[in-house]
C-alpha cells in the first residue's frame, strides 16, 4: 500500500512539473538594454518628472532619453512574431534609440502588467502587436495618459477616444492581391502544361479565426488569382489560434489531399509550408520568406513591413507630436512588400506582372475588391454596412462601398471585410 | 529470480521517519543545489556572474513596487488553489481536476458581468459571482466525488477528465461571446462601465486577492485543524476502515470535502476573472491546478507553511522569466529553469522518505 502511494505520489509531482513547465508562467523576453534596466529603473522614474516637464516645453527629446518598448504574443518562432521583433529592432537603431522588447506575453493581464512594467522602467511609447492584447493595452492607456500606447491590428482607437492610444495597419490585402497575381499565373502554368485542367484549379488555404482580418485576407489573396485564372475555386480551413504548427500543418495536408494544387496561409507557424514542401504543392506563404525550407514550393510571400510605422510614431512621439488614431500604411509608405519570387517555382514572367499590378493599385486604376470582380449569393453588391465600431452585437455601422469597391481599411485602419463571396468554400468555421 | 543474486552496486530503502530539521535539511540542501544548478547553466549560456544571475532573479520578483504586487497576486492565486487542494489531499482523495474547477468558477463568473452587467447593481453582482463560482467549482469536484463515494471510480482519472469537459465549455462559450466576430476573443468585459470588477482596495489592486486569500489561509488552517470536520477528514484520509468503526459516515465526508475542495478552487475562478483579468480564457488557470499540487505537497499539507512553498514557485516563475528577459533568451529558458527547480526539489522529497544504500567490498550489507 505504502508502495503504491509512493508511485502515486511520484505521478502526481512529474504531473504538475510537466503542467508546470508546459504552460509557462507569464512574460520572458529579450532586450537590448539588458542589465542596465535594472538599477537605471529607480532613477528613470525619478527623472521622469523632470523629463515630462521638458516635453511640455515642447523641447525634442533627445535620442538617447527616450526610450520605448514591444509587447509580442510570441517570440522569434512564430514568423508574424518575429516580422515585428525585425522592425523593432530595425526602427530604433536607425532612430538610435533603445528599447525594451518583451516576447511571450499572454494576451490577458499580463499583457498590462507588462505594459506597466515598461513605464515603471522608463518607456515613452508602447507598442503591442496582438490583437487580444488591445483591451489591455487600453487599460493601461488609460492609467498613463503621459505615455503612448499603440496596438497593432486593432479596432477600437477610434471610438476609444483617448489621446495616447492608437491603432495600426496595412493595406495587407493589396500584397495579398499581388501575392495571388502569381498564384494565378502558377495555375495557369499547370493548366497549360498539363498537369490540372480548368476545373481543377481548386487552392486551399489555412486561416487563423473567422475573423474579418482573416476573411479580408484570404478573399484579396483569391480575388487576385481569380483576376490571373478565372476558373480557380478555393476551399478555407481554420485552426482557431494565430499559432498552432500541427493544426496549420494538417490543416494544409487536409487541403492536399481534398485536390487542392496550391496553397496559402493566415496563421504564424511554419506548419503549412512545412507540409506543401513534403507534398511537393507550390506555397504561397505569409509574414516573410521561407524559401530556406521550403526551396521546391515557396513560390513569393507578402508581408507587412512595420519599420516605417515605427519610425513614423517614434519621430512624432520624440519631437512631441501626437499621431492619429488609425494608421494605415500602403505600398507607398513601403509598409506592404514582397519578398523576392522564387524563379524555380514561380512561372514565368510573374515578377512583371506583379510590379505592373502592383503600379495599377498604386494608381488607383485597379481595386482589389472592385464589386464587379466579385458576387455574394449570385448578387454583385451596391451597399454594404460594415462593423467598423466593435459592439457586441457586431452591428453594421458604416457604408463602405462607394465608386464601384469596397473601401477597406479606410474607415480604420484593421481589416472589416467579412462577406463571403461565391467560389470559396469554408470548410470548417467552428472558430 | 536467480538465487545466485549479486550485490547491485547500490539499492534503496524505506527510511525511518526522519526528524523535522534532517528533513528540512535535505529540502534546504534541495534549494541550493537548484540555484547552483540554474546559475551554471545561466552562465553557460549567458556568460554572466552567478551573483548577477541571482540579483536579477530577484530584481524581477521584487524589484519594483509593481513587481512585488505581481508577485504577491501570483502567490496568492496559487496559494488559494493549493488551499482548495489540501482538504481532498489529506483524505487521500487525489484532486487533479484544480484546473477545470478554476476555468468552471471563471466561467460563471463571466457569465454573470455579460449577461448581468447592466441589470443589477455593482455589490449584487459581485456576491451573485461570489456564490456562482463557488457552486461551480463545487458541482465540478463534487461529480467525481460522488462516483468515488458511491462506485468507487478512479478519482485521478476522474478530476483529470473534467478538466477538459471545462475546457472545452469555456471554448464554446467564448465563440459565443467574442468580439469582434471571428476573433475567438472575449476581451475586457464591461470595460467602459466596469460592472463586476472588483473595487480596488488599499494600495494596488492586487491588495484585495492577497487579503482574501491571507483570511482564507488562517480559515482553512483553523478548519484543518480544530474542528470536527478537519479531524473526519484526517481519519478517513488515515484509513477508511477505521473511520468506518469509529462511525464515521465516509461517504458523506468525501463529498462534503471535494464540495469545499471544489468551491475554493471556484473562488480562485473568481479571484482571476472579476477580480483581476476582467475577462475569460481557456487557459486563465495557467497550470496552477498542477502547480498547486507541488505547492501543497511540499507544505505537507499545512496551510501555514504553503505560504512559503507558494512563495518558492512564484519567486522562481517571475525570477526566470526576469532572466530570460534580461539576457535575451526566450521564454524556454526560463520554462528550463523552472524545471530544474522542481526536478531539485522533487528529487529532496526522495531522499527524505529514502536512502541509498552503496555496496560494500567485503561486509554484507543489513536492510
Amino acid at each position: 500500500m505504502r508502495k503504491k502511494i509512493s508511485v502515486l505520489l511520484a505521478a502526481l509531482l512529474c504531473a504538475s512539473m510537466i503542467a508546470a513547465c508546459g504552460s509557462g508562467s507569464s512574460a520572458p523576453a529579450t532586450t537590448a538594454a539588458a542589465e542596465e534596466n535594472a538599477t537605471e529603473a529607480a532613477e528613470a522614474a525619478e527623472t521622469e518628472a523632470a523629463e515630462a516637464a521638458e516635453t511640455e516645453a515642447a523641447e525634442p527629446a533627445a535620442a538617447a532619453d527616450f526610450k520605448v518598448g514591444f509587447i509580442c504574443l510570441h517570440d522569434e518562432n512564430s514568423t508574424y512574431d518575429l516580422n515585428f521583433i525585425n522592425a523593432a529592432k530595425q526602427a530604433c537603431e536607425e532612430l538610435g534609440i533603445e528599447y525594451q522588447l518583451q516576447t511571450n506575453v499572454p494576451e490577458g493581464q499580463e499583457c498590462y502588467d507588462v505594459a506597466c512594467e515598461m513605464v515603471d522602467a522608463g518607456c515613452k511609447a508602447i507598442f503591442a502587436d496582438s490583437f487580444g492584447h488591445e483591451d489591455y493595452m487600453i487599460q493601461a492607456a488609460k492609467e498613463f495618459p503621459e505615455v503612448q500606447f499603440c496596438h497593432s491590428t486593432g479596432t477600437k482607437a477610434h471610438t476609444e477616444g483617448l489621446d495616447n492610444y492608437h491603432n495600426a495597419f496595412a493595406s495587407i490585402y493589396e500584397g495579398r492581391y499581388l501575392a495571388g497575381v502569381a498564384a494565378g499565373l502558377k495555375l495557369n502554368e499547370m493548366i497549360a502544361n498539363g498537369d490540372i485542367t480548368e476545373d481543377q484549379a481548386k487552392i486551399g488555404y489555412v486561416g487563423a479565426f473567422t475573423y474579418a482580418e482573416v476573411i479580408s485576407g484570404y478573399t484579396s489573396f483569391y480575388l487576385g488569382v481569380k483576376s490571373q485564372c478565372p476558373t480557380v475555386t478555393m476551399e478555407v480551413t481554420f485552426t482557431g489560434s494565430w499559432y498552432d504548427e500541427t493544426a496549420e500543418k494538417e490543416g494544409a495536408t487536409k487541403l492536399i489531399q481534398d485536390g487542392c494544387v496550391l496553397i496559402s496561409q493566415h496563421a504564424d507557424s511554419m506548419g503549412a509550408p512545412t507540409a506543401c514542401e513534403n507534398a511537393g504543392v507550390p506555397d504561397v506563404s505569409y509574414n516573410g520568406s521561407t524559401i530556406d525550407a521550403c526551396p521546391n514550393t515557396f513560390i513569393v510571400s507578402s508581408r507587412i513591413d512595420w519599420a516605417p510605422y515605427y519610425k513614423e510614431a517614434i519621430t512624432a512621439f520624440m519631437n512631441g507630436e501626437n499621431i492619429d488614431a488609425d494608421w494605415t500604411g500602403n505600398l507607398a509608405t513601403g509598409s506592404v512588400v514582397l519578398t523576392d519570387v522564387n524563379g524555380n517555382v514561380a512561372a514565368e514572367g510573374t515578377q512583371e506582372k506583379i510590379d505592373e499590378v502592383k503600379a495599377a493599385l498604386e494608381a488607383g486604376t485597379v481595386h482589389v475588391f472592385d464589386t464587379a470582380n466579385f458576387t455574394v449569393d449570385g448578387q454583385t453588391l451596391e451597399s454594404y454596412m460594415a462593423d467598423v465600431d466593435t459592439d457586441a452585437n457586431y452591428e453594421g455601422d458604416t457604408e463602405v462601398i462607394s465608386d464601384g469597391y469596397f473601401h477597406e481599411s479606410e474607415y480604420r485602419s484593421a481589416p472589416y471585410f467579412d462577406l463571403q463571396i461565391d467560389g470559396i468554400t469554408l470548410l470548417d468555421t467552428a472558430f | 529470480m536467480n538465487k545466485k543474486s549479486h550485490t547491485p552496486l547500490a539499492h534503496i530503502s524505506k527510511r525511518k521517519v526522519l526528524p523535522w530539521y534532517a528533513s528540512w535539511g535535505i529540502r534546504l540542501t534541495g534549494i541550493v543545489l537548484a540555484f547552483i544548478f540554474c546559475a551554471i547553466v545561466t552562465m553557460l549560456v549567458t556568460g554572466e556572474n552567478p551573483i548577477q544571475i541571482y540579483a536579477t532573479m530577484l530584481y524581477g520578483a521584487f524589484g519594483t513596487p509593481r513587481k512585488s504586487w505581481v508577485m504577491g497576486q501570483e502567490t496568492a492565486i496559487l496559494l488559494c488553489v493549493s488551499l482548495a487542494l489540501t482538504p481532498a489531499f489529506r483524505m487521500r482523495f487525489w484532486n487533479l481536476g484544480g484546473e477545470g474547477q478554476i476555468l468552471i468558477g471563471g466561467l460563471a463568473c463571466a457569465a454573470c458581468m455579460i449577461l448581468l452587467g447592466d441589470k443589477v447593481p455593482n455589490a449584487a453582482l459581485i456576491l451573485i459571482m461570489l456564490i456562482g463560482s463557488m457552486a461551480a467549482g463545487a458541482v465540478w469536484a463534487m461529480i467525481p466525488a460522488i462516483a468515488k463515494a458511491k462506485w468507487n471510480t478512479n478519482e485521478t482519472l476522474f478530476t483529470l477528465m473534467m478538466n477538459y469537459v471545462a475546457t472545452q465549455l469555456v471554448a464554446y462559450y467564448i465563440i459565443i461571446w467574442e468580439v469582434p466576430k471571428g476573433s475567438g476573443k472575449i476581451g475586457i468585459i464591461n470595460q467602459s462601465t466596469e460592472a463586476g470588477w472588483l473595487p480596488q482596495v488599499g494600495p494596488s489592486k492586487y491588495f484585495l486577492n492577497i487579503l482574501i486569500v491571507a483570511i482564507l489561509t488562517a480559515l482553512v488552517y483553523v478548519y484543518m485543524n480544530y474542528s470536527k470536520q478537519g479531524y473526519e477528514i484526517a481519519v478517513v484520509g488515515e484509513s477508511e476502515k477505521t473511520a468506518r468503526y469509529v462511525g464515521i459516515k465516509v461517504e458523506k465526508v468525501i463529498i462534503r470535502t471535494l464540495i469545499l475542495s471544489g468551491a475554493l478552487c471556484g473562488l480562485a475562478g473568481f479571484l482571476l476573472v472579476p477580480g483581476t483579468n476582467h475577462t475569460i480564457t481557456t487557459t486563465i488557470a495557467g497550470g496552477r491546478g498542477f502547480t498547486a499540487v507541488m505547492v501543497a505537497w511540499l507544505a505537507k499539507f499545512n496551510p501555514i507553511a504553503m505560504i512559503f512553498s507558494s512563495l518558492l514557485l512564484a519567486f522562481f516563475g517571475r525570477g526566470s522569466n526576469e532572466i530570460s528577459t534580461v539576457f535575451g533568451l526566450n521564454q524556454s529558458f526560463s520554462d528550463i529553469l523552472t524545471g530544474i527547480v522542481l526536478f531539485f526539489i522533487i528529487g529532496s522529497e526522495f531522499f527524505i522518505n529514502y536512502q541509498i544504500h552503496f555496496r560494500k567490498s567485503t561486509a554484507k550489507e543489513g536492510k
